[in-house]
């Protein structure tokens, strides 16, 4: 009545790759299991944000007038600038990808460069953007201090300005942490065409950053 | 003391090291990445904060022996229910049996060397201690005197520890999320060879609900708490009506996820229950397919019913209605369930050992708070009985009694295969029935308290209402003494030798297949499925449990 079989010792079927870990029996199964657990973070993510989505359309169709003459003040051509280069960002993703799947080494290394770049770009850009927007006053909630407004309850959409950028940027910021893993990892050759998870992973992850902006910069910038 | 081996088995105590041998000492246990070690880890967590949310428990009921003040002023008793129900929902409940058992149980009951990904499970371990630390730390600043709930304008404008309590849900929430992430993908991708879907331990099933409910609901949570935070701090004016806000947002919010988190807490109990009762039977489990489905439209209904939290909140009446609707269609599942467990035990071979005893007492509090919830379903009654101590006993029903027992339940079902060590059963069995007895005598006065008219939450009440909370009061004090009975004759098993068969039950799933307590890597090999979980037909029949010497 035993189910046991005693096969191979667990450590006996491990591959030639050092990175099976001990509890998989083979590097698809591995592989499939750490896509499935980034697919599943990915959805917490994106339920994440959709609570503020939630909160900012609520916001939004009782203020209308406030949320219309409060989006003047953000500068869509930074707006437009950092999509860009996100979009980039992400195509240099799956470039690296790419590039680890077959094998090219230097290719990896320097997608992930050009990467990680794109996302210290984005975060500059960012930076002159937020720090305008203090000089002005135009903060969130009871720092709101921005003189001449016509409208009343602007302070509502920069809450959400702030919150939501916010938000969007520590998860650029996680990003560029996980890059930089990727990076020196890719430069000790650990990556090749049998173990490459780390980077499709995190390319997942970086793909995700790149589409929560694709919707945050119409809904903040673009509304009119 | 017990009655030593049951079910003699392969009947030799295997002598190579367990899990809880190897590797040794403390800085093992704090940097392992088994599944098991984890499991106990969280178990003691549990138990511990079990502890003290009980004592909160009883020094509620204390002051509520007399209408009166009687051991504590108003501000500290709203502090102390506050304590009491943070405490208890999101450090004991929510984790108890996914956390615990969960982590301990499902990779061996499917056959797996561990779950998908073992550092990011110690990992949910440490932000779950990281969460109980800063939720015991807001004691410093005051305590906080909201409610479990935080229900918003009140919660944004009331000083105290508010903003650290709602942090600390938030970082237990990704406790919560990891396990779920990881169980999903250790269910999918490391089942034993020859495991369908359908050949897996309801176990499972109940674990993988529970899972899909903590990813889709906890990150609503999450942000919701973000924005009590946000509201404190900055002032976004979200939930503030005098700045344009929505204070009935917030419940909308809250409730979203709490109304599912409800079944993140039940899921887990059914999920045990299933394991118990068809093991003490000694029948194969009476509508598998039924069961499993459940569980899942259980998760996925969990979804569309949170607004009957806000009958009285300034709903629309049709609003209102369409929410008591669905909320009737979510006792279908439930029902499915209970009347496949009782079909189980009809003309089974049934041993009364303390899992299957708790088992039975689940059976009948589960039913009393399912039934219970109907009232408040439908609109009109909930008008009636909202907010007072009608929905306080609903609640630890289904919340505390269902889950805690079945806790109970599990512990003593895998505590030999946990261990390797049998506790004394016939006090098992007693603790049981003072257990039974002490919960009920606590919280079916307070159904009727609730229909007279008895408000939660109030420190002060009219002098008719004391008869019954004296009752309520003496039976906190009951089952106080059954946990505490338990807790002596569970920590007296430790100075047993290790002894125990590989499968004292004579159970059917996997994890019986390896010996108690598991060697590190759960199996020698790979098991591969040659029967079923509940496969009872007689084959070389088990010896079969003995009775319990009376």
């Amino acid at each position: 009545m035993s189910t046991l079989t005693s096969s191979a010792h667990p450590h006996a079927d491990h591959g030639h790759t050092p990175f099976l870990q001990h509890h998989f029996r083979e590097m698809s199964q591995q592989f499939d299991a750490a896509k499935i657990g980034m697919w599943l973070f990915l959805v917490t993510e994106v339920l994440l944000f959709g609570g503020l989505f939630v909160g900012y359309g609520i916001m939004h169709a009782r203020h209308p007038e406030a949320f219309m003459a409060a989006h003047h003040h953000l500068d869509r051509t930074l707006g437009a600038l950092n999509t860009v280069v996100l979009l980039i960002s992400s195509f240099t993703m799956v470039m690296s990808v790419w590039a680890a799947q077959t094998d090219r080494k230097k290719l990896l290394i320097l997608f992930l460069l050009l990467t990680l770049m794109c996302a210290g770009v984005f975060m500059v850009v960012k930076y002159f953007e937020y720090s305008h927007k203090f000089h002005e006053g135009l903060l969130p909630g009871k720092y709101y201090s921005h003189k001449g407004d016509t409208v009343p309850g602007q302070f509502m959409f920069f809450s959400f300005y702030f919150m939501m950028t916010g938000l969007h940027g520590i998860h650029v910021l996680a990003g560029m942490v996980a890059i930089t893993w990727l990076l020196v990892r890719a430069i000790k050759g650990h990556f090749s065409s049998e173990y490459y998870s780390p980077v499709e992973i995190t390319g997942l992850y970086w793909h995700l950053v790149d589409l929560i902006w694709i919707y945050l910069f119409p809904l903040m910038y673009l509304i009119s | 003391m017990s009655e030593g081996v049951l079910h003699a088995g392969a009947g030799h105590a295997v002598q190579h090291a367990d899990y809880l041998e190897e590797p040794r000492g403390l800085w093992s246990w704090l940097t392992t990445v088994d599944h098991k070690r984890i499991g106990l880890m969280y178990m003691w967590s549990v138990l511990f904060f079990f502890l003290v949310g009980g004592i909160f428990a009883l020094l509620i009921r204390l002051e509520l022996l007399t209408p009166r003040q009687t051991v504590m002023d108003a501000e500290t008793y709203n502090r102390v229910f506050t304590l009491h129900g943070a405490i208890m929902t999101f450090l004991v409940i929510i984790p108890a049996i996914p956390a615990a058992l969960g982590n301990f149980a499902l990779p061996l009951l499917i056959g797996a060397r561990d779950v998908a990904f073992p550092r990011l499970n110690l990992a949910s371990l440490y932000i779950y201690w990281t969460g109980a630390a800063m939720a015991v730390a807001t004691l410093a600043l005051g305590g906080v005197d909201t409610g479990w709930t935080f229900y918003t304008p009140y919660s944004t404008t009331t000083g105290g520890g508010v903003s650290l309590m709602v942090l600390a849900a938030f970082v237990l929430g990704f406790s919560s999320i990891f396990t779920g992430v990881n169980f999903i993908a250790t269910i999918h991708k490391l089942r034993a060879p020859g495991m369908g879907w359908f050949e897996m331990p309801l176990f499972a099933w109940g674990m993988y609900a529970t899972a899909i409910i903590q990813i889709l609901a906890t990150p609503v949570l999450g942000i919701t708490l973000l924005l009590i935070v946000m509201e404190r701090v900055l002032g976004v004016g979200i939930f503030d009506p005098q700045l344009g806000g929505d204070p009935v947002l917030f419940q909308h919010f809250f409730w979203f996820y709490s109304h599912p988190a409800v079944y993140i807490m039940i899921l887990p109990a059914m999920a045990v229950i299933s394991e118990v009762i068809p093991t003490f039977s000694k029948k194969t489990i009476f509508g598998y397919k039924a069961i499993a489905f459940s569980s899942v439209a259980i998760a996925l209904l969990g979804f569309l019913v949170w607004a009957h939290h806000m009958f009285v909140a300034g709903m629309s009446l049709f609003a209102g209605a369409i929410f008591s609707f669905l909320t009737f269609f979510i006792a279908v599942p439930s029902a499915i369930k209970v009347f496949n467990w009782i079909a189980t035990m009809w003309r089974g071979s049934i041993a009364l050992e303390a899992p299957m005893l708790h088992a039975i007492s689940f059976l009948l509090i589960f039913t009393i708070g399912g039934l219970t919830g109907l009232f408040l379903a439908a609109l009109s009654t909930d008008v009636h009985l909202h907010d007072t101590y009608f929905v306080v006993a609903h609640f630890h029903y289904v919340m505390a009694g269902s889950n805690l027992i079945a806790l109970l339940a599990g512990m003593h079902y895998w505590w030999p295969k946990m261990f390797g060590r049998m506790y004394n059963r016939r006090l098992a069995a007693i603790a049981s029935a003072i257990i039974f007895v002490g919960f009920n005598l606590t919280f079916l006065p307070q159904f009727v308290l609730g229909s007279r008219g008895m408000p939660r939450r109030y420190f002060n009440y009219l002098p008719q209402f004391q008869d019954l909370h004296v009752v309520s009061t003496v039976g906190s004090w009951v089952l106080a003494a059954g946990l505490f009975l338990t807790a002596a004759y569970l920590l007296a098993s430790f100075r047993q030798p290790k002894g125990m068969p590989a499968n004292p039950w004579g159970g059917r799933t996997l994890e019986w297949e390896t010996p108690s307590p598991p060697t590190t890597h759960n199996f020698e090999g790979q098991p591969v499925l040659q029967h079923g979980p509940y496969d009872y037909r007689p084959e070389p029949a088990p010896v079969g449990v003995k009775e319990m010497a009376h």
